[in-house]
């Protein structure tokens, strides 16, 4: 079992962190590496993938099998070519095309490709990803190079090249690549190189009992957190750091038949914990970082009534957010760090609200000009009540789950409360999580009420819905930031 | 395989934090023990052997006494926390027994059923105890004997998905944690 640090330990962490020496650089122009020729690039506009309202008009792109050099090369270029198209195809932006359908086979980095082969009628292809992946003998370092090719205006819109001391580490430099595909074509970051932190349950076991595990997003190296705790809920990442809160019921340790809720931060890499709330007098729970990290906004329970807190990681200063008799839950900032929007049964039914977070008063959208402490921002509309918000890291929608009809689905509405759309038709859809470049939502959902739940994704757009594998059944999901390069 | 070791923790605010924390809990041990009824004593085969004491019930005062004597578990309302004429008699065979055994101290343990986020459920669990708590409080249970707990919708009583089940998961479990000497 993991020993829970004290916050000196967390505080020498810093010292102590590990580089994984992954070097990147840009590549330079096909022209001047084999001594291939190649046009000057033209002002050329980017290729990018095209939106139309909500939905992307997904771009062609193919990505061949990288060229490969050196012991074991063979394999990881196969496999890691494997995650670079399922990556890209498993998003809304892009199709990805039918490797079997490609004409040019002697493809070279060194070399611009024969982009007519590229363009015949049924490939038509408007990207085409061109790689190589070295493992050197002497030193074992494995270096992965590629050419983003725009087919169409026949000129290289990017170039990159990654070495790291180690071919085990070729999963991560394919979710790299994918990342700097995803950019170069969408305009908005990647999300690939990013895990997802869950609680596995195990079907048949007692549906209390819940442990942490991690996976990364695509379902691959799925492993348990050791935190020592068989029964833990609401994991919630950093939006900055691989490290999570959550929460976990374990024994009193006054009384050992009696349970306490406690509210723990665990540091990914490390497994160092620390007990950020005791879970004596009252209740804390629903726990969330701020953009900054800084600080936390949760629920506290206590005689009977439920608000909103938050907490100064630095100085353990609290501040209470709300002040009402009806349940609020559910606290989220925006990415700004500016507003709070949380969950209320205050009007009646269970409904979203923002506030700022300095508690200053607002003018609400649908307020009349007067200023309040709070606005709502949904409503209604046939006795649905809105739950679980989450806010994109992008700030431009607000996820949430909503109850009614006899079932719990997914949505998203923006602050002002307009542009409220549903994009998922599950049984019982909950606990929505964002990608890091706000464009994908992963959630719980209990397909039926005789299966166990498990995790999904669906694209912003509505489209793309797709399970996310893991070994076991799932709930809570937690998506955590772009891994850094160290 | 392997993941790249990105320890990369800047984590300042820990940095800064000078709450120190206790050592690790132990997991969670199962707070609901069942009644352990001792087993009826068989008559004895060899008359020569002398007669075992026949059990007369749990020990007074005891978690399986108190399981025996009141009723230690009240049903809510969808959604709702308010406790109703059945739900009050129910929490006087608590009272009763709680007075009777002064030493002893209880958790109540709110439960919701699986319609509703978790979030939400914790609340309301979370209010069905303290409903609990604030009757026993009413007739003259100390504060310092009562301690509460929301599991939310997390730890069902019943693993079933329709009316009946959800009903049976609307509930407040009185769970002895310290029990009378006797």
């Amino acid at each position: 079992m993991t020993k829970t640090q004290n916050a000196g330990a967390f505080g020498r962490l810093l010292a102590g962190r590990i580089r994984s020496g992954l070097a990147a650089a840009l590549l330079g122009a096909a022209g001047l590496i084999g001594g291939a020729t190649l046009a000057t690039p033209t002002a050329h506009a980017q290729l990018r993938a095209q939106v139309v309202g909500e939905q992307y008009i997904p771009l062609r792109i193919a990505v061949p099998d990288f060229d490969a050099a050196g012991p074991g090369a063979t394999d990881i270029a196969k496999q890691l070519t494997d995650v670079i198209r399922a990556d890209l195809g498993s998003s809304a932006p892009f199709r990805v095309l039918d490797k079997s359908s490609f004409i040019e086979r002697d493809l070279d980095i060194t070399k611009a490709p024969l982009f007519g082969n590229w363009t015949v009628s049924g490939l038509e292809a408007q990207a085409l990803v061109v790689g190589n992946v070295q493992v050197d003998a002497g030193t074992n370092q494995l270096i992965v190079q590629y050419r983003l090719w725009d087919v169409y205006g026949q000129t290289q819109q990017f170039a990159m090249s990654y070495k790291v001391p180690t071919p085990l580490n070729w999963r991560r430099l394919a979710h790299k690549v994918s990342d700097d595909i995803f950019l170069q074509l969408t305009g908005d970051p990647g999300y690939f190189d990013s895990r997802v932190v869950f609680v596995s349950k195990t079907p048949g076991d007692d549906p209390f009992r819940g442990r942490l595990a991690i996976m990364d997003q695509d379902g691959a190296n799925a492993e348990f957190l050791l935190s020592g705790f068989t029964s833990v809920i609401n994991p919630r990442f950093s939006p900055t750091e691989q490290v999570i809160l959550y929460g976990a019921y374990i024994q009193d340790p006054r009384y050992p038949t009696a349970t306490l809720l406690r509210t723990y931060l665990y540091d990914v890499a490390t497994g160092r914990q620390e007990i950020l709330a005791e879970g004596q007098g009252q209740l804390d729970f629903s726990a969330r970082f701020s953009p900054d990290g800084r600080s936390i906004v949760f629920s506290r329970a206590q005689k009977g009534n439920t608000d909103i807190y938050m907490i100064d990681l630095a100085t353990r200063k609290q501040t209470r957010m709300t002040n009402d008799s009806a349940i609020e839950t559910s606290p989220s900032f925006s990415p700004d760090g500016r507003m709070i929007v949380y969950q209320s049964d205050r009007g009646s039914s269970k409904q979203l609200y923002i506030m700022n977070a300095d508690r200053s008063p607002m003018v609400c959208p649908r307020g009349g000009g007067t200023k309040s402490d709070a606005c709502r921002i949904t409503f209604d509309g046939g006795g649905y009540s809105f739950t679980d918000p989450v806010w994109s890291p992008r700030g431009d929608w607000i996820a949430f789950s909503r109850q009614g009809g006899g079932q719990f689905v997914i949505g998203v509405v923006q602050k002002d409360g307009t542009g409220l759309r549903i994009l998922t038709d599950g049984y019982q859809d909950e606990s929505p999580t964002w990608s890091p470049n706000g464009r994908v939502i992963a959630f719980e959902r209990t397909p039926s009420r005789a299966a166990g739940p498990k995790i999904y994704s669906i694209d912003l757009t509505g489209r793309n819905e797709r399970r996310l594998p893991t070994p076991r059944d799932a709930t809570n999901p937690t998506w955590g930031p772009v891994l850094k390069m160290e | 395989m392997r993941k790249l070791s990105l320890s990369a923790l800047a984590f300042t605010m820990l940095a800064a934090s000078a709450c120190a924390s206790n050592p690790p809990p132990e997991p969670p041990k199962p707070t609901e023990v069942a009644v352990v009824t001792p087993p009826k004593v068989t008559p004895p085969v060899e008359p020569t052997r002398p007669t075992p004491p026949v059990p007369t019930g749990p020990a007074a005062g005891s978690k399986g006494d108190f399981a025996a004597k009141a009723t230690d578990r009240v049903f809510f309302d969808y959604d709702k926390y308010n406790l109703d004429a059945d739900d009050q008699k129910s929490l006087a065979s608590q009272v009763a027994w709680l007075k009777q055994f002064p030493s002893t101290k209880v958790e109540v343990q709110g439960h919701a059923d699986e319609r509703g986020t978790r979030d939400y459920n914790i609340a309301l669990g979370e209010r069905r105890a303290q409903s609990v708590k604030s009757y026993l409080m009413s007739q003259g249970i100390a504060d310092s004997r009562i301690q509460i707990i929301s599991f939310g919708k997390d730890k069902p009583l019943d693993l079933g998905h329709d009316e009946s089940a959800w009903a049976r998961n609307r509930n407040s479990y009185t769970n002895i944690i310290v029990e009378a000497i006797s």
